[in-house]
């Protein structure tokens, strides 16, 4: 069988991935895919480790959990990136740093 | 070694490879789409974890309803903007690139430092579980015992769950609404 320290590595690899978008890229529609790079690296984790516990499926439930509040949180932060995108033209996070009115 | 562990190292492969894509890829679009393969690869990882109905629920969750939500977020911001910012990337794509490339790559260095210490196909609770038996065989039927775990043990945090998928859809929508003076 496939030993849980492959798992841990490959997921270590993409969590990895995902921090270098989210600190390079300057479009916060990318960030927002390094974001869920790296929560699809922990949700990897918990399913891996959900293999030894049968009777509970804690690790399962939670990956289900966590892909819940990854939908959440995309929903919210798209709609934020809309309206940022309507008030400064722009959504580069480099660029929007007035938190009054124009 | 065997099949399981071939289609496995292959799974990672193609999720690494994808993922890298994403990573370095300059146009956007190009980059949304190669996010489906990754994340289908993800769905790939987690049937071979064993873990059959995640993995569904990652193609249902993630490849239909995430990224067709950010391909329509990426069409609703203006072309000419992400045009104009990938230009302007090109001019200074050693400095930041190259911090970033430092950051992550020291962060890997530390993650596998711990993963190979930490040797976890021998953690106590792990061979407790493989002594009572308590591990997911490739032949048992894992979803419904999961339902009945969601209706029982884990009803608090499926309800707030829930509640919490409601408001933030509906702050979401809010958001996203064209602003109208009352």
């Amino acid at each position: 069988m496939i030993s849980l320290t492959d798992f841990l590595v490959v997921s270590a690899a993409l969590f990895c991935i995902g921090l270098f978008m989210v600190v390079s890229k300057s479009n916060a529609i990318q960030i927002l895919i390094g974001i869920e790079l790296m929560l699809n690296a922990a949700i990897l984790n918990l399913v891996a480790f959900g293999k030894y516990d049968r009777l509970n499926n804690g690790g399962q439930l939670f990956a289900l959990f966590a892909i819940v509040l990854a939908a959440a949180t995309t929903a919210v932060a798209l709609a934020i990136i809309l309206n940022v995108y309507r008030r400064y033209k722009t959504i580069d996070p480099n660029k929007v740093d007035k938190l009054r009115d124009e | 070694m065997n099949l399981v562990q071939m289609l496995f190292y292959v799974m990672a492969f193609i999720t690494l490879a994808s993922a890298i894509f994403v990573a370095v890829s300059k146009t956007l679009v190009r980059s949304i789409f190669m996010f489906f393969i990754t994340l289908f690869a993800f769905a790939g990882l987690y049937v071979l974890a064993l873990a059959d109905f995640v993995a569904i629920t990652q193609i249902v969750i993630y490849v239909g309803g995430i990224l067709v939500l950010i391909l329509f977020a990426f069409m609703l911001s203006g072309r000419e903007t992400l045009d104009a910012l990938q230009k302007q990337k090109n001019q200074f794509i050693s400095a930041n690139k190259v911090a970033a490339l430092f950051l992550a790559a020291i962060f890997f260095i530390v993650l596998l430092n711990m993963v190979l210490k930490v040797d976890a196909d021998h953690l106590p609770w792990i061979t407790n579980a493989i002594k009572t038996n308590n591990v997911i065989t490739p032949t048992s039927i894992t979803t419904d015992n999961i339902g009945i775990n969601l209706m029982t043990r884990y009803l608090l945090p499926f309800e707030a769950i829930s509640i919490l998928l409601m408001m933030a859809l509906v702050g979401a929508a809010h958001l996203s609404r064209k602003e109208q003076t009352l």
